[in-house]
């Protein structure tokens, strides 16, 4: 770490600690770019860990930044609804996304902003695409898929992690659930990241650019629903939906909500992680050298970055009746975000919980799924992609080395990386 | 304390000896039985602690919550006598129970 950023870090640390409580904003965007959220988060869970913010760009909401009281929101899906949407959006995101698609209706925010019962069906119709049996079978392509991109990359030639590995590879593996154009992969990149993006961050230049790519985006994927209703039912998503009597006879709106939701969920969040992994194990070298020595590890080294990443800093809710927890009644009608990042750095729940470790004894237990009835559907085909695009880098170069810092995503949703700059001094 | 008996979906069996009070999957984690992952530690939150109990025994463990009938919605090769096993507590009834595991959590 340079002077300047340690500078940075001791200016936040001290800030997160002198600002009354009721100051404290947790979802600033700014903080989790320039990844000064972490002080903050701390004095939420010694002093305040059920903290109200009355007055934020997001209006006013609830955090809830320990373990067991994310647990105890998260399971507990009658009382905290997810209908009225599951990110924390700025007030002005929601007027101007009202603008592009109308007013807010229950329905237009795919199966993870639904509540039983309407819930259940909708995720069981896409569940078979990232069942076990399906993701054996997709196993070998990931592999293959993944071994040509590392063959690819340059040799001693600085690059970009983000854009040369972890988009390609999410961006093939998601093409394949969607059974979508191969060779039109990268517009899934580019429209989650016009979908999570505010204007002036990432690609996304003013609200009227991000009605072009949605509009873009939706028509693609309705021209493909129609191919698909009329074919036999394949093993993607897209056919999934088309031919179950649980969304068969949606509206466009609903389609487009599970659209959106797909995307993203399956694509930014692996992506990060996969860059996270790289620039956890360059953070904490001797971790790299335990994983070079034991590429055993894998495994619990992918479990331990995805805890590390958080790559969904948090989820949300709305208060459905007041409920006490913690000595606090949030009230009927308010918003609630649990932060995952904030969990998994609780240190009543996990041992030495900054660090990373990748051998860690229970690699596991993380929030970063989520827990209760929306946990991630698409868990198990990230840790796959995760696995394998390490299995492959092993077997091909000795290290993997960060160059800088990298940009950070401005979001206090999607925690990621805009670009990792990296350079593979050598192959095997 | 009842004996268990957990059948890998190898077919590899495991017997332990678990104190009444704890739960199915507590008996496997603590004992180091694989096959259980148990990711949320036993909240009934996650459906990777999923086990298929012999027909001797299902009628001897209470039924189902509705949050357990809802998590066993995301796990794979879901039978009649499907549970998880962290919602199923040791009792001195359960003395010799056998429960199977799946080839995979989810």
């Amino acid at each position: 770490m340079n002077i300047a950023v340690n500078a940075q870090q001791q200016a936040a640390r001290d800030e997160a600690y002198a600002l009354p409580l009721e100051k404290i904003d947790p979802a600033n965007a700014d903080r989790f770019q320039n990844d000064t959220i972490w002080p903050y988060f701390e004095r939420l869970r010694r002093e305040d860990p059920i903290h109200y913010t009355p007055d934020s760009a997001y209006g006013p909401y609830w955090s809830v930044t320990k373990w067991n009281d994310i647990m105890a929101v998260d399971t507990n899906h009658a009382v905290f609804s997810s209908s009225d949407g599951i990110v924390l959006a700025t007030l002005e995101s929601i007027i101007e996304n009202e603008k592009i698609r109308g007013p807010r209706d229950k329905n237009a925010g795919g199966f993870i902003s639904m509540d039983p019962p309407d819930h259940g069906p909708k995720r069981k119709t896409v569940t078979p695409a990232v069942a076990p049996d399906n993701l054996l079978r997709m196993a070998p392509q990931v592999r293959e898929r993944a071994g040509l991109i590392l063959d690819q990359l340059p040799i001693g030639q600085e690059f970009d992690w983000v854009d040369k590995v972890s988009k390609e590879l999410t961006a093939m593996t998601l093409s394949t659930l969607f059974d979508f154009p191969f060779e039109d992969r990268r517009k899934l990149t580019y429209w989650s990241d016009m979908f999570t993006n505010q204007p002036g961050h990432g690609p996304a230049k003013s609200w009227a650019h991000k009605k072009e790519a949605a509009d873009e985006c939706f028509s693609a994927f309705n021209d493909l629903w129609n191919q698909r209703v009329n074919s036999d039912s394949g093993f993607d998503m897209i056919s999934m939906m088309a031919h179950s009597p649980a969304t068969r006879d949606m509206q466009a709106r609903e389609y487009q909500g599970h659209v959106v939701l797909l995307i993203i969920g399956g694509n930014d969040t692996t992506r990060n992680t996969i860059s996270g992994s790289v620039y956890a194990l360059n953070k904490y070298p001797e971790q790299y050298a335990k994983l070079r020595a034991n590429p055993g590890l894998i495994t619990s080294m992918v479990s331990e970055t995805i805890r590390w990443q958080t790559p969904l800093a948090h989820m949300r809710r709305l208060a459905l009746q007041d409920f006490e927890i913690g000595g606090k009644t949030i009230k009927k009608g308010e918003k609630v975000a649990m932060w995952y990042v904030s969990g998994n750095r609780d240190e009543d729940i996990i041992e030495n919980p900054n660090a990373y470790i990748i051998d860690r004894e229970r690699p596991r237990q993380h929030l970063s799924f989520g827990f209760g009835i929306h946990r991630c559907v698409g868990n198990r085909v990230a840790e796959l992609q995760l696995q394998i695009i390490w299995e492959e880098i092993m077997k091909r170069f000795p290290e993997i080395q960060v160059v800088r810092e990298p940009t950070r995503t401005h979001s206090s949703f999607v925690k990621g990386y805009e670009s990792l700059p990296v350079i593979i001094p050598k192959r095997n | 304390m009842p004996k268990i008996k957990y059948i890998e979906h190898s077919g590899k069996e495991h017997v332990v000896d678990v104190p009444e009070g704890w739960s199915v999957m507590e008996g496997a984690v603590k004992n180091m039985v694989p096959g259980i992952d148990a990711d949320c530690g036993g909240a009934c939150a996650c459906a990777t602690c999923h086990v298929i109990v012999d027909d001797a025994f299902i009628g001897k463990i209470p039924g189902k919550s509705d949050m357990e009938e809802t998590m066993l919605d995301f796990a794979p090769e879901v039978t009649p006598n499907s549970r998880l096993s962290c919602q199923i507590k040791v009792t001195p009834e359960l003395e010799g129970l056998i429960v199977r595991m799946p080839a995979s959590q989810h």
